[in-house]
Formats: structure tokens, sequence, C-alpha cells
């Protein structure tokens, strides 16, 4: 895990999208969308279904091409990304309706997720010997820490393709983790969990967040959630901004009520 | 009451009366056995990473052994045609994944299935446009490959074992078994299965499908070379040969499509008992019996056992 780079909500801009574009034949699914994510922050995507949440996580680890707009990263200015960057420059992500690797055991996908740290040849890892053991030793030793932090040690062994839901959620949380990311993109993390799930949940993100510093970029329809863990919200509703503030201010807000609730102006 | 003393008792009784026999037929169904095994596992390799079912890994075992003897004949010494043969593999790898594979991507996966029935003819075409369509020799001698037989005074008769056969048991084993190492320990064979479970899962962890698809079709075209120089050995190479893959077809029933323990034990089953019944029960129905015992005992595993002995039940919770 990378040493905790302290909490600051008011630190520099880590991630930036500027007014990002993206269209599917006629749909347009955002539309001139500017936001950033701050070092060691919590960033919360909120708004209705359809409004373009997923897509702008999609945009933002590189599955989906804008056709405008630009992706700031360390600085860096990019009309586009790509997943294979976007994982070695440190974006890690989970997906809405869980993707694992679901024949292989936990342990497994999680040492999947350390896929890019590896780098001794097939050769040595064949042979199981000298450097490519000592580096298999060190990854494991890792995922066995985010094993115990996600107390998931029951499941180690298990195909992941058994577990129930919630248990997969954790699991595919702890195989980001595993990328030992800077940045951490959650899409609805807690969808189909129960309470005691959720809290659980919640808990991980808050310690991830604290203990790592990791930056973290959420989705979330449970507005309890977001409103306990975010330090700034943004709002989307059919593809367009229509607030970003901190959360108590973006409860406040008519364009978010009205988007929510579908009061008219 | 006679025709029953024929299927159940005979047969056991012609064994013991002639162990020297039993052992010669289940060391020939061994051997075949593990040629089976060698070409079923060309497509399991590719179905676990990339979900398709190769239709051209029959043609790929003729495709190669062609490219060989092809390169031989031009006057290239033997193992430098081997070296040769095997970069030309790799590049076949890459053309399939550049012109196959990527543009078809996150496509069906029965337009993936047609995309292979395409390469088929392609393979058939080119090799008979460069190479000829006419029945070679393989050069087993040139590769070193032993020949002659080896007898052994045993059980009372005598068991005749081909030096050639013995080889490719050996070769077939080792490779099966590096391939079946890399597949669960490596860093790569985790790779593999990852991409095989998702692709998009896959992509977000940094896993390259491009760089994985060329490894998998380059590995399959490695042990379509060497399945093609086996059994190009015992026979000859021709465009005939393509119909040994075939035979894969029941291995793979028997054994899951998605395992490569499975492919093993279910090749040597195949091998070992068309042989058998061959021998022992193929007089009964007039002989001829090799060419569809495999599957019906593929049939009736079907029955039993839908995912195959070894292949992953598919878990889906509603």
């Amino acid at each position: 895990m990378t040493e905790a780079a302290g909490h600051v909500a008011a630190g520099e801009t880590l991630l930036a999208v500027e007014r990002i574009s993206l269209r599917f034949g006629g749909v347009t699914a955002l539309n001139d969308v500017s936001f950033d994510i701050r070092r060691g922050e919590i960033r919360a995507i909120i708004g209705p279904n359809g409004a373009g949440k997923t897509s702008m996580l999609n945009v933002i680890n590189g599955f989906y091409h804008p056709q405008r707009g630009a992706i700031r990263f360390h600085g860096e200015n990019l009309a586009r990304m790509n997943p294979g960057f976007a994982a070695r420059s440190g974006i890690a992500r989970t997906f809405q309706n869980v993707a694992l690797f679901r024949g292989m055991t936990t342990l497994d996908n999680l040492m999947a997720g350390r896929a890019l740290k590896m780098k001794r040849g097939l050769f040595w890892q064949l042979l199981r010997h000298g450097p490519a053991l000592d580096e298999e030793i060190a990854h494991r030793r890792v995922v066995e820490d985010i094993i115990d932090f996600l107390e998931i040690e029951a499941i180690r062994r298990v195909p992941v393709g058994r577990l129930p839901y919630g248990l997969q959620k954790r699991v595919e949380l702890g195989r980001a983790l595993a990328m030992e990311p800077e940045l951490l993109l959650l899409d609805e993390p807690m969808t189909g969990m129960n309470l005691e799930e959720k809290e659980d949940m919640c808990r991980f993100i808050l310690e991830v967040n604290s203990q790592f510093g990791t930056t973290i970029a959420l989705i979330e329809h449970d507005m309890g959630v977001v409103m306990d863990l975010s330090s700034r919200v943004v709002v989307l509703d059919y593809g367009r901004k229509i607030a970003d503030d901190v959360p108590d201010a973006v409860k406040q807000d008519p364009a978010v009520i009205a988007a929510y609730l579908g009061v008219a102006g | 009451m006679h025709f029953l003393y024929l299927v159940f008792i005979d047969p056991f009784v012609q064994m013991g009366m002639a162990p020297d026999l039993l052992a010669q037929t289940l060391w020939e169904g061994l051997v075949s056995g593990v040629l089976y095994a060698l070409i079923a596992l060309g497509f399991v390799l590719i179905y676990k990473a990339s979900g398709v079912f190769n239709f051209a890994q029959g043609i790929m075992v003729v495709f190669a052994a062609l490219t060989l003897v092809g390169l031989y004949a031009a006057g290239v010494p033997a193992l430098l045609a081997l070296a040769l043969t095997v970069a030309v593999m790799f590049v076949l790898a890459v053309a399939i994944e550049r012109l196959v594979l990527r543009p078809l991507v996150n496509r069906p996966d029965i337009i993936l299935f047609m995309a292979t029935f395409g390469l088929t003819y392609v393979l058939v075409g080119m090799g008979e446009l460069v190479f000829g369509g006419d029945t070679k020799q393989m050069i087993a001698k040139q590769l070193y490959l032993p020949s002659g037989a080896i007898d052994l005074a045993m059980l009372g008769g005598r068991v005749t074992l081909q030096k050639l056969d013995i080889a490719a048991a050996i070769i077939a084993s080792v490779m099966v078994a590096a391939l079946a190492v890399v597949f669960q320990y490596t860093r790569i064979g985790r790779a593999l299965r990852a991409v095989a479970d998702s692709h998009r899962a896959a992509l977000s962890v940094g896993i390259s499908l491009n760089q994985i698809w060329v490894i998998v079709w380059f590995a399959a075209g490695i042990v379509a070379l060497a399945t093609g120089i086996m059994w190009g050995a015992r026979s000859e190479v021709s465009f005939a040969l393509e119909v040994v893959a075939l035979k894969a077809l029941p291995v793979l029933i028997l054994g899951g499509f998605t395992s490569i323990p499975g492919a093993i034990v279910g090749g040597l089953i195949v091998g070992l008992s068309e042989k058998l019944f061959e021998l022992y029960w193929g007089p009964l129905m007039g002989g001829g019996t090799e060419a569809w015992f495999a599957y019906v005992v593929a049939l009736i595993v079907l029955l039993f056992r839908p995912h195959g002995l070894f292949g992953e039940v598919i878990i889906e919770r509603i």
C-alpha cells in the first residue's frame, strides 16, 4: 500500500475532466461536463438513472472515448484515456454489476490485480525458484494484507462465482486495492447490499481513503451514504452537470431537488 | 445366450488368454491417447482464453506440418526449418490477432466461431497454393526422431514398441505438463484465466488482451506443430490430417472444454477405449469401430455429465 499521503480535501487537483462530450449515435450520454478530483478526497458522482454517471467513469478509465473534451491527469493533458494506460498510471476501478474472474479463487482474483507489478519472466516463474519465487511471495504478502483488511480470510480459496453478491463486491474492491491505485473509481459499491453490508463497505471506503491516502471517486444511489462519505458531490442529469459542491449545499440545491423529484423548474 | 456370452464373457477370456496382445493394445491406445490429448489441448488453450471454439485448429496442424516439410524440400536444413516454422506460427498468431480477433472484439461468440471457419479456408488455400496439395513425407529422421522398434519378451509373448511412439509419448507428455504448469502457477497463466473470465475486468487491472491472444494462439500453433510432426511421422503429411483433429471433439466433450487435466484424461480414455473396443468387440459388428466409438463414449458422458468430466460447472446466481 502507498503511504498515507495526508488527507487534504482542499489539495491539488489529481484528475480533471474538461468539457467532455460523449455521444452514441444520436444519443448524447455526456454533454460538456467538467469537474475535478483533488488528491486525497472522496468525490461522489450522483444523478438519476441514465444521467451518464457510469459513462463518466468509463471515460475516466478509457473504456469510452469522448468525442470532445480532455482529461488532465498528473498535469498531463490527454484527449482520451485507454484502459491499459489508466491501469499503469494508477487508476483502478470496480464495476456496477461486478466483473470478477468468476472461475478463479478470491486469492487468484487479487493476485491478478498485481499483474502489472510482477516483472519476472515466464522462465523464472516456471521454475518457481529464485527471484520469481521471491517476487511471488512479496506480492502474496501484499494480497494477504488486503484480504485481512477486508475481512475475507474465510473465502480465500473459494471460486468467486459461488460467493453471495455482497462478498463479490468486496472481492472486487480487494482486486482494485491490489493494484495500489492512486485513484480508485467505484461504480455503485453498495447496490444490492443489506444495511449491515453497506455499513461494512462504508467503513472500508473511509479506511482506504484515510489509511492509504487513496483518492476515491464513487457513484452511489444511496443519498445517506453519499452525504456521509464524500467531501464534494457532482450531480449529473441527462448528461449535463447541474450541481457541484459540498454535500450540504447540493442537498439544498433546487435544480438537484427538481431532477430527483421530477418537479418542473 | 451365445450373443451375451460373446459380448460380456468372451472378450475378457481372450484378454486373459493372450496378455501380451492386451499389453500391446494398451500401449497403442496410450500413444494415440497422448496425441489426442495434445490436439485437444490446442482447442482448450484458445477456448479458455477467448471463449472461442477454434475450428481452424485441425488445419493449423496441417499447415504447420506442411510448412516444415515444404521448407525442408526447398533446401533449408531440417533444424533451421523447424525454427523457421515456429517463427511462421508466431507470425500467424500475430496476424490472426490483428486481422481477426481485434476487429471482432466484444462481438458474440458465434461470430468469432464463424471467423475461425473463414480462417480454416484461408489456411487451406494458402497451404495448397504455396506447398501444393500432394502428400508428403514427414522429415522424421532429419529431426532426429528415432525409428525402428523395441521388442519386449513379456507375458508369454512379444510386445512391440515403436521408438517413434515412445518419443511421441514423451514429447507430448512434456508439452502437456508444461502448459498445465504455465496455466496454473504463473502470472501469465493467471492473466490467461482472467481474460477467459471477463474481458473488461482484465482490462481494468491492466492486462493487455491483445498480448494474451497472441500468446495463446502462438501456444496453440506450437501444439499444432508438435501434433503435425508426430502424426505426420506415423503416417504422412496431407490435408487428410485435418480429420485427426476432429477426434479432439469427443475428447473435449469427455474432459470439458475448459480443463487441461480434462483434455489429458479425455485423450487417454478415448485412445485406450477405442483400441480395446476395436480389438475385442469390433469383430462382433464387422470391425471399423474406431471411426465412431469415441463419439459413443462422448455421448454417454454427455448424458450424465453435461459439462464433461472436468469442465467448469457454470454457476449462475439468480
